[in-house]
């Protein structure tokens, strides 16, 4: 399992491959890989957003990552997982989140790739601050509810 | 005999304070570390508080050598 914080821009779809090609026990083992990638947008809340700065309290996020990822292996029968996450300065189209679970069957990888994604988004201490296309700053107050 | 306060987010800002050492003899709770911190500054009710990196309620106890965090609700993923 791989958890990690990045402050500089990340390829999902690279690190994924990449990850992926060095866990050989997870050749031949897994039938089922749930990935999220969650991407800056350049509109929020009927504002252009031409950048965000994504604030954390670094031991705090770690321990929260590494804590939900371990409720995630508790819960579900997972092979592996990876979970990348950014902070500092970000712009539209950059990956902000990666999460990927490998798992022998579906419902359970979908299960824990949302469980993980869900628990990060309401406990682990990150917050954005976006810059709007006018200059003028604003922090985000919420996240976007799951349903 | 200290304890850590420290500030995130848009809290920081709006208190212009990253964080503070109090002596912790004058602390017993989350709320007497709010109040000698922030010199008596109302406490918005979204506030989030960690204690040593776990959250809690604003009940809660400190203790010496405690790390007390305050935050707005978390924006990530």
């Amino acid at each position: 399992m791989k958890i990690e914080i990045r402050e500089q821009p990340f390829n999902a779809w690279q690190e994924l491959h990449g990850y992926q090609e060095t866990c050989n026990e997870l050749r031949g083992k897994y039938g089922a890989t749930a990935v999220f990638a969650g991407t800056m947008r350049d509109t929020n809340a009927s504002a252009a957003v031409k950048a965000m700065f994504l604030e954390h309290y670094p031991e705090m996020t770690s321990r929260y990552l590494d804590k939900i990822a371990h409720q995630a292996l508790q819960q579900w029968t997972i092979q592996d997982a990876l979970v990348l996450h950014r902070v500092g300065d970000i712009h539209p189209e950059d990956t902000i989140v990666l999460i990927a679970v490998w798992c022998e069957h579906r419902d359970e990888a979908f299960q824990a790739c949302r469980f993980i994604l869900e628990e990060l988004k309401h406990r682990a201490p990150f917050w954005k601050k976006e810059t709007l296309s006018d200059n003028t700053t604003r922090w985000v107050s919420s996240n976007t509810p799951a349903k | 005999m200290t304890i850590t306060v420290k500030f995130f987010s848009s809290l920081r800002e709006s208190l212009d304070m990253s964080s503070q050492t109090l002596n912790a003899q004058n602390v017993a709770t989350v709320i007497d570390a709010w109040n000698q911190a922030t010199n008596g500054a109302k406490m918005p009710d979204n506030v989030l508080v960690a204690i040593n990196m776990d959250y809690v309620g604003r009940g809660h106890q400190v203790k010496d050598g405690d790390e007390v965090a305050f935050f707005p609700p978390v924006t990530g993923g």
